[in-house]
Parts: structure tokens; sequence; C-alpha cells
């Protein structure tokens, strides 16, 4: 840095040959700046991203009873992909988070609009206090979110079946069915303030001139809201939207800690789940590997899907 | 600075239809967000309360009603003492991946947002555009492989291991390169050239500055998807006295099923725990919304 700056107060001094050396310092200048995020990005996305994409390609052949007579590895073509997908298992975790994405992402997406458009409304007393209220979970790690809603679902330590119970309910939190659901419930309460803020954001960029038109021409606050609001925070919906799609895929947190209280969600529950297990209880790398690029592409695919749907009905 | 300026504008002219406002609709809507406070809060408050409960009373009381014996304090100490104080060391290392290594990430996240929005040079569009993919992959799918190089590389199951990854914020650079391009103005980089001052300088002192309320945003994001990360240190880390407080907590409630009274344990550390990321929270979502505002706006 000192010798930057002493080269360029003697450049200053000289003024015609300054400029020339001037622009070789701005084109190394930018290259400078970028190079601790490039090195970090090369080593923490670009190399492992690589690796993984080899790996799933890569078949490794132990000799012998316990690979005592030597390893060795080969091009293995779309043999782990094949044997990813011929896994009823996995396959069926992913169906699973589709069905858990088609309902709960519209409920979530649905809970934080209405309560943007309620806490923006003016009807709304303290909206400070209850929108950090809203938001407060998002603070809370999924493991922790994950810990205290295990404790309300398990019997016996939970006040909600002894609630249950009055109303004439009997509830299983836990059970084989409904045990989906109650991770369903845990991600739309960690994550609906977060996504609420982001349409809040919107709602306050809507030029205060429209609604001054909207109020002259006695449009009530729920024309205001159908008509006006909601067309002009489609943005940050299908932005809500699509980067819920590629966290339902990637749900591991929360099934994985619930199956320390619950039965029914077995090793292969989610996607992720099935490829930690491959990798680290099979000790199965490499299908592991092509697992991690198929949850990849699919969460890929099903938000460009969903953008190509949004940009069409808009057109 | 946008956002100062154009808070008092939009403020009174977002929130229009004030005069109109009837008294039972305030009563409605005020009384339908109230229900969802009581929906958010419910987990938050039955933790206080079973955190001042004995292992006896947890079970045997109501879990929403206070026990006639208050236990808190003896549940807190038994917390922090615990294995030789291990939960204040998970409490250290989650401090030191997410602080450090939220700090660092804006800073580096920074400096390259800064070098694409103010210098045309060959190959700052494919880079930008790489880098901008890199915020479309989630964190979980480069994990795995990411653990396969790392202990090829002897850095699995080290702090490293967890705080490089931490230290890269694709997200990060992508809003500091929409604020510079908005709000650093190149005569004061012209400015400062004349002066003499040299281009790495010239970042440091006009850059940085006039970034600042884009940092605390970018700071925020990595801050909470550091410590809410729980994949990459769980695949990562096999030493506990490496675990940030998330891994840490889950092994506590994973023993729960053959010592009940890791229950008192898991209660209490969760209670800690997110005390100190509640009030952050409250205080700093002023700031995040801020933030949103002036990247969307632009």
């Amino acid at each position: 840095m000192t010798t930057t700056s002493l080269k360029a107060r003697r450049e200053a001094t000289a003024a015609v040959p300054a400029r020339r050396r001037r622009n070789g310092a701005t084109t190394r200048a930018p290259w400078l700046l970028l190079a601790p995020f490039l090195a970090l990005f090369l080593l923490t996305f670009i190399l492992p991203i690589i690796v993984a994409v080899i790996s799933s390609f890569t078949k490794v052949t132990r000799r012998g009873l316990f690979g005592e007579q030597g390893i060795s590895s080969g091009f293995a073509g779309f043999s782990n992909y094949a044997q990813a997908l011929a896994d009823g298992n996995f396959i069926g975790s992913i169906g699973r988070m589709l069905l858990f994405g088609v309902v709960q992402v519209p409920v979530m997406i649905v809970l934080a609009t209405v309560l943007a458009l309620l806490l923006e409304s003016a009807s709304a007393r303290w909206p400070g206090l209850f929108r950090a209220a809203f938001f407060l979970p998002y603070g809370v790690p999924g493991v922790i979110a994950t810990i205290l809603w295990s404790f309300l679902y398990v019997p016996g330590l939970s006040p909600l079946y002894s609630i249950a119970s009055a109303f004439g309910l009997s509830p299983d939190f836990l059970g084989p069915h409904s045990v989906l659901w109650s991770i369903a419930n845990i991600v739309t309460w960690s994550y609906t303030g977060y996504n609420m803020l982001i349409i809040i954001a919107q709602l306050k960029a809507i030029p205060g001139e429209v609604y001054e038109a909207a109020r002259m021409d006695g449009a009530s606050p729920v024309r205001v809201a159908s008509s006006i609001q909601l067309p002009l925070i489609r943005p940050a919906l299908v932005l809500t939207t699509i980067f819920s799609i590629i966290g339902t895929l990637q749900l591991f947190a929360e099934p994985q800690v619930l199956q320390s209280v619950s039965s029914s969600i077995d090793s292969q529950y989610t996607p992720n789940l099935s490829a930690y297990t491959t990798a680290f209880a099979y000790n199965d790398y490499n299908v592991a590997a092509a697992q991690a690029v198929l949850i990849a592409v699919i969460a890929f695919a099903l938000s460009f899907a969903f953008l190509a749907i949004t940009n069409r009905k808009s057109s | 600075m946008t956002a100062t300026l154009t808070k008092p504008g939009t403020k009174p002219a977002t929130r229009p239809a004030a005069a109109g406002g009837k008294k039972s609709t305030t009563i409605l809507v005020t009384g339908a967000l109230v229900v969802a406070t009581l929906y958010f809060l419910v987990p938050v408050y039955w933790v206080v309360v079973a955190s001042t409960k004995t292992t006896g009373d947890l079970f045997g009381t109501n879990g929403f009603a206070f026990a006639a014996n208050f236990n808190l304090w003896n549940n807190l100490a038994q917390v922090l003492s615990y294995d030789g104080g291990i939960f204040v060391r998970w409490f250290a290392n989650s401090v030191l991946y997410a602080g450090v290594g939220a700090l660092l990430a804006t800073y580096i996240a920074a400096a390259g947002g800064y070098a694409l929005a103010k210098y045309t040079f060959r190959g700052s569009n494919l880079v930008f555009g790489i880098i901008l993919g890199g915020v479309l992959v989630p964190g979980t799918a480069t994990a795995l492989p990411l653990f396969l190089l790392f202990s090829q590389l002897g850095l699995a199951n080290t702090y490293w291991s967890v705080l490089l990854p931490s230290l890269v914020s694709p997200f990060g650079l992508f809003l500091c390169r929409i604020h510079a391009q908005a709000t650093v103005d190149p005569a004061l980089i012209e400015a400062a050239r004349l002066d003499g001052a040299g281009e790495i300088r010239i970042f440091h002192t006009v850059g940085l500055r006039v970034l600042t309320p884009a940092l605390v945003t970018v700071f925020l994001f990595q801050l909470v998807g550091v410590w809410n990360n729980y994949f990459l240190p769980l695949v990562m880390l096999s030493d506990t006295r490496l675990y940030p407080i998330t891994l840490g907590l889950n092994n506590w409630l994973s023993q729960v099923n053959r010592l009940p009274e890791f229950y008192q344990l898991t209660t209490g550390g969760v209670l800690l725990s997110i005390i100190p990321l509640a009030l952050a929270m409250i205080v700093l979502q002023r700031f995040w919304r801020g933030g949103l505002t002036e990247g969307s706006v632009k």
C-alpha cells in the first residue's frame, strides 16, 4: 500500500509519463482487489463443484475382501447416476419434498404476504413491534428452532397435547404421516418473517402518488391491495418463491434433528439426508456426489420452470 | 445515504389510507397480528418457562405455566459447567465462525464488488457472471465435495474447514457491486487520484466509507448465514471441541432418550443461545430492511 502511494506521488510530479503508468496501475488494481475473493471462491465453490462432477463419474474398485490388495478408480460413465436413480428411497425422498413444497411454499408465501399487507396498512397498530416479533424466528438457527418445536411435539413434555385433548382431538405430531407437516410447520415458523421483510421492502418502494390516485378514485383498502399492491410486489413474490423452492430441496437440519425424537424419519427422508447417509454411513462418496449433483440440477430446473411460467403469465 | 434521503418522503406516503381507517378495522387487523405474534412467540415462551423447571417438574407440570419450584439459576449453572464448560467453548466457536467470518467476508466482498463496479477491464463481465452463478449454488451442494477436497488438503476437522467457506459471500459481492455503481462518485475517485493516492488506498479511504450502509447489510446476512449453518460444520467437524453451538446442542438433544436430565441442559442451552440472537434481530432489523430496500430500488 505504501509503495503504491509513493509511486503515485512520484507520478503526480511527472505529468505525461505518469498517465501511461497510471493506466498500468488501473489495470492491475481491479485484479488486486478481486484476488482474495477469487482465490476463496475458487477454493470453496469452483473446485468443489469440479470435484463433485468428477467423482460422480468415477468408480472406485477395491480388490480383495477389504480392499487390501489396492484400490483403483476409473471412469464410470453414468453408472453412479443410474444407481442413485434406481434407489427407490432416494426417488421417494425427492417426491416427498415436492409434496412438501407444493403445500408449504404457497402457505408460507401467502402468510408472509398477508402479514406484510396488514403491517403496511394504515390500520395496524404498533407495526414496528409486530415486525420484530415476526422476524425474530429467522435469527433462531434451524437446528435450535427444531429443538424448540420438538419439545412441543414430544408427548408427555408438550402442553399442546393436553390443549388438543380439551377440544377432543388426539394429534400425533411425530407419526409417520404427520411428521412431514410438523417439519413444514418449523420451516414456516422460521422463514415467514424473513419473506415478509422482503415483501415489505418492495411495498415501501411503491410511490405515494399511486396510493393518492387510488384514494381519489375511492378505492377500498382491499381493492388497493388486490389491484395495486399485489401486482407491484410480484418481483418480490417471485424471488421469495424461488428461494423457498431451492430451500425445500435442500431441507436437512430439521428432519435430521427430529430423528432423535421421531422414529418415523428414516435416514433417507430428504434428498440431502440421503446423500449424507450415502457418504458417511455407506462411505460411497461417488454415488453421494451423483446425488448432490442431481439435487442441484433439480433445484435449478424447478426454479427456471417457475420463472418461465411466471414470465409467460405476465406477457 | 439514499435510505435517509428517501425515508422521510416515502413514510407518510406509503401509509396513505390513515384518514380512512375505521376503528373496527383497526381492531380486526391488530387482532390478526396478535394471533400471528402468539404463533411466532409460543415456542420461545415455552423454552423460557421450561428452563426454570427441574427435570421432574418439566414432565409433571403444565408446560405453559411456571412451576412452584424456580430452578432457573441452577439449570443455567449446570449448562455452563457441564463437561468442563464445553457450552461456553461452543458459544465462543460460533462467535469466531460467524463474527470473524462475516467481518472478513464483508471486507473481501466489498473489495471485489468495488473492483467490478468501478473499473472497466477485460474479463470483468465473465468474472461477474461466474460469481453470480455462485449465488444460486446452494451451500449444501458444495459441502460434501468440499469435505472431500479439504480432507485431501488436511484441513478437515480444523477451525479452517468452517472458517474458510464462511469468508465467501457471492451475494455480498453482488450487493456491494450494485451499491458501488450507484453511490461511489467517479469524480471523488478522480479527485483522490489527482491527490496522488494509490488505487488500493482510494478503495480504503473513499470506497469503504461510501459503501458503509451496504456493508452493514452484507455483514448481517453473512453473520446469520454462518451462525445458522449446520450442514457444513456437521460434515467437516468430528472433534466436539471445535463444534459451533448448533452442533453442540444437537449433540445434547441426541442423548435425551438415554438420560432425561439432558432435557434440562438442552432447554437451558437453547435459552442462552437465542437470547443474544433475538436481541440482535430486534435491534438490527431496521438496518436489514434499509439495506434490502436500497437494493431493490436500484
